[in-house]
C-alpha cells in the first residue's frame, strides 16, 4: 500500500473534509494535521485515509437517509408503499457485505499502519523521500513526567533539563519514558503522537522533527491539579545551534543529582525553564525503579528478592538488610543473602531466570555520530 | 532549583482531617463556605429541597407516595421512578456541563478563570459519573423496566421487590454523589478514576470515597435489576412468544442484561480492589510495593466497554419500535436485527484495549484491538441499514418520536466514523485524549443514547399516562437539543485537530477561543432543549385532557399497546397468546376481540419498604465509610443484612386478585381495539 506517498491526494482529501469548517478555520492552526514532523504527518495522511475509505458507506447512508425521509413520507401518495415487506436476500447480503468489505480494507490499513508506525519501532526514514543515514544514530532522551513538569535527561552530553528540549532538524529521537507520579501522556503534536508515561514502567517513543522552529509538548493525560500548566517547548535546531544549546545547558552549575532530584520532585505548578549541568551515574536507573530517595528499596532489586524467593517470613523483618544492596551492581550478593544454600550455582541461576540486571548505561560516554 | 512561580496545588482544603473515633473526620471545615459559587448552589438547592417537601406536606401526598410509588413493587411505577430520578440527574449533570463550557470559553478568551483546577477537575469528574451512571443508566432502566414485561405480556417482573431494591441501591449511589457537592469534595480524578492519581497517596481526601462508595452501591443495583430483567424475559414470555417472536426492544434488553450481569460484577470487583487500597493499606494498584495502576486500566476498560453497548442497545431496541411503527410497515430484517445484536453483545467483550492504544502495547496487540473495534461497526451498519429499508416504501409520519430517529441516525452515522477512526492506533495516538475523543463520544451518547431517550419518552408516555406530550414544547426541545449538539461538539472535533487535550481548564494561546465561544452557544441552545422538555412535561400534564389518547395510539404494532393507557397494574386482564411477530399487530390484522370475560384470579405481588429501608441503611453504611465513622458504618452494614434477613421471614408477600375485581377494572378502562 502506498498510502504514506502522495501529497496530492492528501491535500484533496484534507480540502473535502474541512471545506465545511473551512471559512471559521482560517484562523486555526490545525497542528495533528499538518505537523512538522515525519511521523506526525503519516499518522495524519492516515486519518485522512480511513475517513475518506469510511466515506464510501457513511455518504449513501445519510444520504438514504435524508432521501427516504422525504420520499416516503405519509403525504407523499406517489409513493409505493409495501407494508408487508420485510427482507430481501439480496439487499442483506448488501448491506452486511459492503461494511465487510470496507472494514477488511481498514483492517490491512490498521495492520500495516500500526507496525509501521509503532512507537517503539526505530525510524526507517526522516521524510518521505529519504531514509535514515545509518551512521546517524537517534538522539537519546529519557522523559521523567513530574508532579507538574518534564524532566529531560540527554544521556550522550549529560545534561538535564527541565519544561524545554531541543533537538536535531531531521534527526530521529529516540525517548524512553517514565513517571515518578501518576499516570502521564507525552505528547509533541508537531512531532509524534502520544504515548503514556507510568511510574516504575519504561515506554519508548521514536520520532522527528523535520523543520527548524519552536514547539509546543505538554501532558495529555489528566493527572491532577497542575495539570494544564504542564507544558513545555521543543525548539528544533541544526546542529551548530543544538551544539550551542547544550553547551548553554552545560554551563549551568547546578548538577542533577538524586538530591536535587528529591528537591525536583516536590510538586508544583507552573515552573520555570531550568538547566543541569550535568548528571549524576545511573540516576535514569534508579528513577526508573523508584529508588532515588534513600528509602526505598529499587524495583528491581525487589523483583530480584522477589524471583528468589522473597526471603519468606523473614523477609518481612529483615527487609533492611536489602537496602542499599544493588543487584545492578551486584547479583550475586542478593543472592548469598536470600537463598546460601544454593550460592555455589548463583550465576547459573540468575542466567536461567533472566534475572541478570539490565545492562549498566553508559551514562557519560557520548555516542559516536 | 527550578522554582515554581506559584504553587496552587496545596491551596485548597485537602480533607484530610485525624479520624474522630465519633465523628470520623467529619468537622466544620469540610462544609465548602470557601467557595461561594459552591455556597450559592446550596443554598438554592436547599430552598428548592425545602419548597418541594413543604408542597408534598401541604397538599398531604407523603401517604400517597410512600404506598402507590415509594414501597411499590410494579414494575410500571418503578419504572417511571427511574425516568424521574434520571430527568433531575439529567439537570444536575448538564449543569456542571454548562459550567465546564463557560469556564472553557472565557478561560481560553484570557477573560476570566472562574473555577480554580480544584473545583473544575471535580466538576467534570462529577459530570461524567453524574451523565453515565445517574442519568443513562437510569433511563434505559426506567425503559426496560417499563416496557419489556408488557411487550411480552408479563403481569410484573420475574422478582418484583429485588426490581424495588435495585431501584433504591441506584438512589442511595444518587443521594452519596449529590452529597459530595455539599459535604467535602468529591472525586478530582476523571470518571474513571484512574490510579495512582485516585490511591491515596495522591487523592488524600474524601472525593474517591464518594466515588467508590456510591457507584459500588449503585452498582449492585444493577447487578441485581440485570438478573431480574433476564428471568423475566426467559421465564415470563406470553404463551406462544418463542424467541424469534420477541419484539426487538425485548431482544436488546435480553441482551443488555446479559451484558450487565456479565460485565458489572467486573465493576464492582475492580472498585472493591482500589477501595481495599485506599482502606486497608493493599497494593493493587499503587506504584510501589508491586501495585500495577495498569490493571486497573485493563480491568475498569473491561467493564467500561461493554457498559457503552449496554447503554446504547436498548436504545437501538427503542428505535426498531418506533420506526416499523411510524413507517406503518413491518421492521426489514428481523432475524438479521437480532443476530447484529447478539453479535455486538459478543464483540463488545473484546475491544477493551482500544481506550489504552497508547500504554505501549506491541503493534500486534494495538492492531487486534483496532480490528476488533472496527469489526462492530458491522453490525452497527447493518442495524442502520435496516432501519432505513424499514422506512423504504413506507408511509412516515414525522411525530416527535419519529424526527428523533431521524435526528439519530444523521447525528450517531457521524459519531460512528469518528469511532472507527480512533480505532485505527497510529490515528489514535495523535486523537487519543484529545477534544476530538470529548467530541467522538458525545456524538454517539447525545446523539444515539440522549436522542433515543427522547424518542423512547415521547414513544411511550402516551402509554403510562393516557395522553400525548405536548407537541409545540417537544419540537423546541428537538431543535434545541439536536441544533445545540452541532454547535456544541463540531468545534471540539476541530480544537481536537488542533491538539487541544481533553480536561484543560487553563489556556495559555487564546487562538482556540472562538470555537469555544462556538462550544458554549452550542451548550446555551442545549439548555433550552432541557428547559423546553421539562415545560412539555408540565403542559402535557395540565393539558391531559385535551391530549387524552387511548390504548393504542400511534396504531402500534406491539403487545403493549393491546392494553390500555395507563395500563392496570396487572398489566393484562386475560394473558395474550401469541402467534405472530408484531403480536398486536397481527391480532388487529385478525380482528381479535378481548375476551368479555373468562376472568381469573391474578396472582399479585404485595408492596413492601424493605428495598427502601436497607438501602437507607445502606447508605449509611456508605457515608460513614466515606468519613471514616467505623461504629456508624458497622450500624448501617448490621442494620442493613438483619433487615434483609428479616424481611425473608416475611410470609405475607402476595395476594389473588379475584376475577369480579378484574372485571370491574377492566370494564372501566377497555382497551379499544380499532375498527379495521
Amino acid at each position: 500500500m502506498s498510502f504514506f506517498q502522495p501529497r496530492t491526494s492528501r491535500r484533496i482529501g484534507r480540502f473535502g473534509l474541512l471545506a465545511l469548517g473551512a471559512l471559521a478555520l482560517s484562523g486555526c492552526n490545525l497542528v495533528v494535521m499538518n505537523p512538522a514532523g515525519d511521523v506526525a504527518s503519516q499518522q495524519a495522511d492516515l486519518i485522512i485515509y480511513a475517513t475518506v475509505l469510511m466515506l464510501i458507506v457513511i455518504v449513501p447512508v445519510l444520504a438514504l437517509t435524508v432521501f427516504f425521509a422525504i420520499r416516503y413520507r405519509a403525504d407523499n401518495e406517489e409513493a409505493a408503499y409495501d407494508p408487508e415487506w420485510d427482507h430481501s436476500v439480496s439487499l442483506e447480503i448488501v448491506v452486511w457485505s459492503v461494511p465487510l468489505a470496507i472494514i477488511i480494507c481498514l483492517a490491512g490499513l490498521t495492520w500495516v499502519a500500526t507496525h509501521r508506525l509503532d512507537p517503539y519501532r526505530d525510524l526507517p526514514r526522516i521524510t518521505a523521500t529519504k531514509a535514515v543515514d545509518e551512521n546517524v544514530t537517534p538522539l537519546q532522551v529519557q522523559v521523567v513526567a513530574l508532579d507538574w513538569k518534564w524532566l529531560f535527561i540527554y544521556p550522550e552530553y549529560n545534561i538535564a533539563t527541565v519544561n524545554e528540549m531541543a533537538v536535531i532538524v531531521d534527526r530521529p529521537v529516540e525517548f524512553k519514558l517514565t513517571s515518578t507520579t501518576v499516570m502521564n501522556a507525552f505528547y509533541i503534536p508537531d512531532m509524534v503522537g502520544m504515548i503514556y508515561a507510568m511510574a516504575g514502567m519504561e515506554t519508548e517513543l521514536n520520532g522527528v522533527l523535520n523543520s527548524p522552529g519552536t514547539y509546543a509538548g505538554f501532558a495529555s493525560h489528566y493527572n491532577g491539579a497542575g495539570f494544564s500548566r504542564m507544558r513545555f517547548d521543543v525548539k528544533a535546531l541544526d546542529e551548530a545551534g543544538f551544539d550551542e544549546w547544550t553547551a548553554q545547558v552545560a554551563g549551568a552549575e547546578q548538577p542533577l543529582d538524586r538530591e536535587s532530584f528529591v528537591q525536583l520532585e516536590q510538586p508544583s505548578i507552573d515552573n520555570d525553564v531550568h538547566y543541569y549541568g550535568s548528571v549524576q551515574d545511573g540516576l535514569w536507573q534508579r528513577i526508573l525503579n523508584m529508588c532515588v530517595g534513600d528509602d526505598k528499596l529499587c524495583m528491581n532489586d525487589m523483583m530480584m528478592v522477589d524471583a528468589l524467593g522473597g526471603g519468606g517470613i523473614d523477609g518481612l523483618y529483615n527487609r533492611e538488610l536489602y537496602r542499599g544492596l544493588c543487584s545492578a551492581d551486584n547479583p550475586e550478593g542478593m543472592f548469598a543473602i536470600l537463598r546460601p544454600d544454593l550460592s555455589d550455582r548463583a550465576t547459573d541461576i540468575t542466567a536461567a531466570m533472566d534475572l541478570l540486571p539490565p545492562e549498566t548505561p553508559q551514562m557519560s560516554v557520548p555516542r559516536e555520530n | 532549583m527550578a522554582t515554581a512561580t506559584e504553587t496552587t496545588a496545596h491551596s485548597f482544603p485537602d480533607i484530610t482531617n485525624p479520624v474522630n473515633w465519633f465523628w470520623g473526620k467529619l468537622s466544620w471545615d469540610i462544609f465548602p463556605f470557601y467557595d461561594p459559587l459552591i455556597l450559592g448552589t446550596f443554598l438554592v438547592t436547599m430552598a428548592l429541597g425545602l419548597g418541594i417537601v413543604g408542597w408534598l406536606t401541604y397538599k398531604r401526598l407523603w401517604g400517597y407516595l410512600w404506598t402507590e410509588w415509594f414501597t411499590s413493587v410494579d414494575h410500571k411505577k418503578i419504572g417511571i421512578m427511574y425516568m424521574v430520578l434520571a430527568t433531575v440527574m439529567l439537570i444536575r449533570g448538564f449543569s456542571d456541563a454548562i459550567l465546564m463550557r463557560i469556564h472553557q470559553a472565557l478561560a481560553s478568551a484570557g477573560v476570566l478563570e472562574f473555577l480554580p483546577p480544584y473545583h473544575y477537575d471535580q466538576v467534570f469528574t462529577a459530570h461524567g459519573v453524574i451523565m453515565i451512571f445517574f442519568v443513562a443508566m437510569p433511563f434505559i432502566t426506567g425503559f426496560m423496566n417499563y416496557v419489556m414485561p408488557l411487550q411480552i405480556g408479563a403481569r410484573d417482573v420475574a422478582f418484583p421487590f429485588l426490581n424495588n431494591f435495585s431501584f433504591w441501591l441506584t438512589f442511595s449511589g444518587v443521594v452519596l454523589v449529590m452529597l459530595s457537592l455539599f459535604v467535602g469534595e468529591f472525586a478530582a480524578t476523571g470518571w474513571l478514576a484512574f490510579p495512582p492519581l485516585s490511591g491515596l497517596e495522591f487523592s488524600p481526601g474524601v472525593g474517591v470515597d464518594y466515588y467508590l462508595w456510591s457507584l459500588n452501591i449503585a452498582g449492585i443495583g444493577t447487578t441485581l435489576s440485570g438478573i431480574n430483567l433476564i428471568v423475566t424475559i426467559v421465564k415470563m414470555r406470553a404463551p406462544g412468544m418463542t424467541w424469534m417472536k420477541m419484539p426487538i426492544f425485548t431482544w436488546s434488553t435480553l441482551v443488555t442484561n446479559i451484558l450487565i450481569v456479565a460485565s458489572f460484577p467486573v465493576l464492582t470487583a475492580t472498585l472493591a480492589l482500589l477501595t481495599a487500597d485506599r482502606y486497608l493499606g493493599t497494593h493493587f494498584f499503587t506504584n510501589d510495593m508491586g501495585g500495577n495502576a495498569m490493571m486497573y486500566i485493563n480491568l475498569i476498560w473491561i467493564w467500561g466497554h461493554p457498559e457503552v453497548y449496554i447503554l446504547i442497545l436498548p436504545i437501538f431496541g427503542i428505535f426498531s419500535e418506533i420506526v416499523p411503527t411510524f413507517s406503518r410497515k413491518r421492521l426489514f430484517g428481523y432475524t438479521s436485527m437480532v443476530y447484529a445484536l447478539c453479535v455486538i453483545m459478543i464483540l463488545s467483550y473484546l475491544v477493551w484495549l482500544h481506550h489504552f492504544f497508547t500504554m505501549g502495547a506491541g503493534a500486534d496487540v494495538n492492531s487486534f484491538f483496532g480490528i476488533t473495534t472496527m469489526i462492530i461497526s458491522i453490525p452497527t451498519g447493518a442495524k442502520l441499514f435496516n432501519w432505513l429499508f424499514t422506512m423504504y416504501k413506507g408511509r412516515i409520519k414525522f411525530e416527535l418520536p419519529m424526527m428523533w430517529v431521524i435526528a439519530f441516525m444523521i447525528t450517531f452515522t457521524i459519531g460512528g466514523m469518528t469511532g472507527v477512526l480512533l480505532a485505527v492506533p497510529p490515528a489514535d495516538y495523535v486523537l487519543h485524549n484529545s477534544l476530538f475523543l470529548v467530541a467522538h463520544f458525545h456524538n454517539v451518547i447525545i446523539g444515539g443514547v440522549v436522542f433515543g431517550v427522547f424518542a423512547g419518552i415521547n414513544y411511550w408516555w402516551p402509554k403510562a399516562f393516557g395522553f400525548h406530550m405536548n407537541k409545540f414544547w417537544g419540537l423546541v426541545s428537538f431543535y434545541g437539543w439536536v441544533g445545540g449538539f452541532w454547535f456544541a461538539f463540531m468545534p471540539l472535533y476541530i480544537l481536537g485537530l488542533m491538539g487541544v487535550t481533553r480536561r484543560l481548564s487553563q489556556f495559555e494561546d487564546t487562538s482556540y477561543a472562538l470555537l469555544f465561544g462556538i462550544a458554549a452557544l452550542g451548550v446555551a441552545m442545549i439548555a433550552v432543549g432541557v428547559v423546553a422538555f421539562i415545560i412539555q412535561i408540565f403542559v402535557s400534564i395540565r393539558d391531559r385532557a385535551a391530549l387524552a389518547c387511548d390504548g393504542d395510539p400511534w396504531n402500534a404494532r406491539t403487545l403493549e399497546w393491546s392494553t390500555s393507557s395507563p395500563p392496570p397494574y396487572y398489566n393484562f386482564s386475560h394473558v395474550p397468546n401469541v402467534y405472530a411477530l408484531d403480536a398486536w399487530d397481527h391480532m388487529k390484522a385478525h380482528n381479535a376481540e378481548d375476551p368479555q370475560d373468562d376472568y381469573v384470579a391474578i396472582h399479585m405481588p404485595k408492596r413492601t419498604a424493605s428495598g427502601l429501608v436497607i438501602s437507607a441503611l445502606m447508605t449509611v453504611m456508605g457515608f460513614a465509610m466515606i468519613w471514616h465513622i467505623w461504629w456508624l458504618a458497622l450500624v448501617g452494614f448490621i442494620g442493613s443484612v438483619a433487615y434483609g434477613i428479616y424481611h425473608t421471614f416475611d410470609y405475607d408477600r402476595d395476594f389473588y386478585l379475584q376475577p369480579d375485581e378484574v372485571r370491574a377494572i377492566a370494564n372501566g378502562r377497555r382497551p379499544v381495539v380499532p375498527a379495521e
